[in-house]
């Protein structure tokens, strides 16, 4: 199976991911961190990421997250992309700290 | 005296984005019995334990959530009497009618404070769970995955806290079990109508209407063990657990279904009556609170909804 060197620009942070694999799947499994992990199903929006250069499969992803202008234009759910190529992408995502008064 | 007014979650309705994926978890996975499919590409599904036809719809969406939860009064009376509460409490109500649902009988549907639709019915087709009223065995052979016993209650995170927990009170006659505290800001409360430590239960939020989880009863410490051993071979998103809540005592484990929704099976929590007193837990030890052995909040388990 193919594998991709995919770059976080935010940290510079490396990590090589196969084409079966979603984002996030690859980073989680070498120990890697910079994108947040959430539901890994496309639903909670948490690891929005940028494209910026690279080819990928993706997944379908909730509309209440990625519109389909986002999508149409590289803004997508780490979790639903499966790399095609090498890949270089931004993170849009955060995990809100919900309970503030914690 | 038996309960009266509501009696207890009788259904959750989800969206899901892909409605096999969906079935394939709920059914292979957690052991939920398909008892039926409807014209728009609904699925109904019930856990083993349960009488009712369904307790658990998959609806084919663009997105994941929540559609609506709703509960099972004790009669039909009590439906138009919640209908009344609810009116007068501020909140408009709807009429759904019976068969929208298939099996389900005739529902009062409003939105509450917090964003989130809830139904109220008083009758639901009964299926029967699978083994005799007469000298019956303790279970059935044929139930797979994690057996799952039955829906237990959701966790919701709204907006509007305060009038949220106060329209259950008053208006659907919860009462309080549980909560969490900073100084005079509740953060979180378990509100239950029946002997559970909790059928109901809402976070302090900015966003309304979100899902935290939906939860389903498992029989013991040893099946949410296994339940975790099914998650890592199955390759089902882990959130957090197997470990034990502070809130509730209950053993637990949270993971993800297909769509990003969150689900919880767990084991050996707490129960109440009407007159056990209010448990309340404060801000500072809310590590404890929520997951009681390694005391640390996880970023994802306080941060991700649905």
């Amino acid at each position: 199976m193919p594998a991709h060197t995919i770059t976080i620009l935010d940290t510079n942070e490396q990590y090589s991911c196969n084409e079966s694999q979603h984002l996030l799947a690859g980073m989680v499994q070498l120990g890697k961190k910079g994108i947040p992990v959430g539901c890994r199903g496309g639903g909670c929006g948490v690891c929005k990421v940028q494209i910026t250069s690279g080819s990928y499969q993706s997944k379908k992803m909730s509309r209440a997250r990625v519109t389909r202008d986002e999508e149409e234009n590289d803004t997508v759910l780490a979790c639903r992309v499966f790399p095609q190529s090498d890949i270089q992408l931004k993170v849009l995502g955060h995990l809100n700290k919900v309970v503030k008064a914690v | 005296m038996a309960m009266t007014g509501i009696l207890r979650p009788g259904h959750v309705q989800l969206r899901v984005m892909d409605i096999d994926e969906a079935v394939n978890h709920y059914c292979n996975y957690m052991g939920l019995i398909e008892t039926d499919r409807d014209d728009q590409g609904r699925v109904y599904l019930k856990c083993w334990d349960e009488h009712d036809k369904f307790s658990i719809v998959l609806e084919p969406s663009d997105s994941s959530g929540m559609n609506h939860m709703a509960f099972k009064v004790r009669t039909e009376q009590d439906l138009w009497r919640f209908e009344s509460n609810v009116k007068n409490f501020g909140v408009e109500t709807k009429r759904i009618p019976a068969g929208e649902l298939n099996g389900c009988g005739e529902r009062v549907s409003f939105v509450a404070p917090g964003g989130h639709r809830f139904d109220l019915f008083a009758e639901k087709e009964m299926v029967g769970n699978g083994l005799p009223t007469t000298n019956p065995p303790p279970w059935p052979e044929d139930v797979v995955g994690m057996k799952a016993i039955r829906f237990d209650h959701c966790l919701l995170y709204g907006n509007d806290h305060d009038e949220s927990v106060r329209f259950f009170v008053e208006a659907l006659e919860f009462e309080l079990t549980e909560q969490v505290v900073d100084g005079d800001v509740q953060i979180a409360a378990f509100l239950s109508c029946s002997t559970k430590a909790h059928d109901i239960a809402f976070i302090r939020h900015d966003e309304p209407g979100r899902l935290h989880h939906a939860s389903f009863l498992l029989g013991s410490w040893e099946q949410v063990l296994r339940a975790a051993d099914i998650i890592s071979m199955k390759d089902i998103p882990l959130d957090v657990g197997p470990t034990r809540h502070g809130l509730t005592r209950g053993m637990t484990i949270y993971y993800f279904d297909p769509s990003g929704n969150r689900n919880e099976v767990f084991a050996e929590d707490s129960y109440r009556y009407p007159d056990s007193p209010l448990l309340t837990w404060t801000a500072d030890n809310s590590g404890q609170a929520i997951f009681y052995h390694s005391r640390t909040l996880v970023d994802s388990f306080m941060g991700v909804t649905s």
